[in-house]
């Protein structure tokens, strides 16, 4: 079979922020932790939390007063991305001891193909074991991993059972152990996706593994061809070698405005304009992004980042505001008008690659939100800024100059970085 | 991050740079200021402290007739309080 005799490991994390936190606050361990959005901020929300708070039915997303309503005496610690940046960076270091191919895929996770290394002799589960235990011992936090011959099987391997734990999913075993899993646990089957396929009485990866593939392609067009492919674990993409990532990191745009944004609909306004430029850069290098992250600045000196990872990797302008503006809603103290916001999208995966071609939640639906873009950006290119743009924009036309628009210089959003 | 636990003791070292960039912790500055000088360092690695909540390279160090370790954190030292 091809692909056969790959060792592919899918190393997470678990409870990757909150574990950070812990670590650091030993006195925290016992009790139920969360980290969250700045709690001063009307709309806080829950980024990460520990296991025993996940007991008490907390959940990441979820509004900060809703999951103390759930947990009285859970403790809600301030996210430190300087140190979950370390940490990544210090299990991507261990994992490059064992093969140059280690694809990161957001902070906590990572790929590693070890075939055809020096290790491999060890074997795709006692090598597992033994970087769970350096990871563990060495940096304090734990991970699961997940072992097959194929990406796909090997991150289904790594959520199986956490944390702290190996499972191994070998193609031999699929029918037992593979199968029998809910199809929404198979990457990009997101919820829209699982619901059409539940429609269809598809419930197990099994039941989508054995369904014909001309049925999955008329439900879903090609994407229905790649899923069939996945619940069969015939995944044969590559696991990319360190440092063959783009040399583009991410893509952003920011903007100080002719007057301070004093509400949620300014802000709307703006990112709109902002979204569709950086959307606009992500379609031209063929990029899509993974991360978005936003950053805000009042007049003083006070500003601050945040980042959200998006269900699905993006290009579109209307789903980076989404998530741009969630991230705004949950962070912002209204209390403090802003005088520069600004929009990056990071961890940016090439939108070419059959990999990552993703398995849009409504597909056709997005396809045409793409096409769309694309034709405003072929119209302004031809007849200039002023000929289109999105109402809710234009109504908050005095927020910039027209030079401002035309002379808005992009740059990263680093720079309006200042440490809180 | 602000280190809330009394675990982690950060403490003053003086060190030497070997020409090769080795780093060798020679004496820690205890918090009462008392300085001890390391008589051996018996073994370096990566390591995490889970006692004092933090990770980096573990130095076994003995100092008299006894061990202990001392963590080099990033640009911080730091030992774990008994
Ligand atoms: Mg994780």
């Amino acid at each position: 079979m091809e692909g056969q005799g790959r060792i592919i490991l899918h190393a997470d994390m678990n409870s990757f922020y909150a574990s950070v936190e812990c670590l650091h606050q030993p006195e925290l361990r016992a009790k139920p932790v969360a980290v969250g959005g700045d709690a001063e901020a009307r709309h806080g929300i829950i980024l990460a939390k520990n296991q025993l708070a996940k007991k008490y039915g907390v959940k990441t997303g979820e509004a900060l007063w809703q999951a103390r309503q759930k947990c009285p005496d859970l403790v809600i610690v301030h996210p430190h991305y300087d140190q979950y940046m370390r940490f990544s960076r210090l299990a991507r270091e261990i994992y490059g001891e064992y093969t140059d191919r280690v694809e990161p895929f957001g902070l906590d996770e990572c790929w590693l193909d070890v075939t055809g290394t020096e290790s491999q002799r060890k074997g795709g589960e006692a090598l597992a074991q033994e970087l769970r235990r350096r990871i563990k011992a060495e940096l304090g936090v734990t991970v699961s991993i997940g072992v097959s011959d194929n990406k796909i099987f090997a991150k289904l391997g790594s959520d199986y059972r956490k944390p702290d734990a190996v499972t191994v999913f070998s193609r031999r075993e699929m029918g037992e152990k593979v199968w029998p899993l809910p199809v929404t646990d198979l990457l990009y089957v997101g919820p829209a996706t699982g619901r059409k396929l539940r429609s269809y009485g598809v419930e197990t990866i099994g039941q989508l593994a054995l369904t014909p593939p001309e049925y999955l392609k008329s439900w879903f067009g090609k994407v229905g061809l790649m899923l069939h492919g996945f619940a069969n674990g015939y995944d044969l993409t590559p696991v990319a070698r360190a440092g063959e990532e783009s040399p583009v990191k991410s893509v952003g745009n920011s903007m100080t405005t002719t007057r301070d944004l004093v509400s949620l609909e300014d802000i709307s306004a703006v990112y709109w304009v902002l979204c569709e430029s950086v959307a606009a850069r992500l379609r031209e290098g063929g990029f899509l992004c993974r991360t978005v992250q936003i950053g805000l600045r009042d007049f003083g000196l006070y500003s601050f980042e945040r980042q959200l990872t998006l269900e699905t990797p993006s290009c579109l302008a209307s789903e980076l505001h989404r998530a741009a503006m969630d991230l705004a809603a949950a962070n912002w103290d209204e209390r403090r008008p802003l005088r520069s916001i600004g929009v990056r999208g990071t961890e940016l995966i090439p939108a070419s690659s059959p990999w990552q071609l993703s398995l849009f939640q409504e597909e056709a639906g997005r396809e045409k939100k793409e096409r769309l873009e694309r034709s405003v950006e072929e119209l302004r290119r031809r007849f200039g800024k002023a000929v289109i743009g999105r109402a809710a924009a234009r109504l908050h036309a005095d927020l910039w100059s027209p030079d401002l628009e035309k002379t808005q210089v992009i740059h990263p959003i680093g720079l309006l970085k200042t440490p809180l | 991050m602000e280190e809330t636990n009394s675990a982690k003791v950060y403490v003053a070292v003086k060190a030497r740079f070997e020409p090769d960039g080795r780093l060798i912790p020679l004496s820690v500055t205890w918090e009462d200021g008392v300085e001890y000088p390391i008589d051996r360092v018996m073994e370096r690695k990566r390591a995490a402290s889970m006692k004092a909540g933090g990770t980096g390279f573990r130095y076994r160090i003995r100092i008299g007739s006894r061990e202990t370790y001392l963590f080099l954190e990033e640009d911080k030292w730091f030992v774990e309080r008994r």
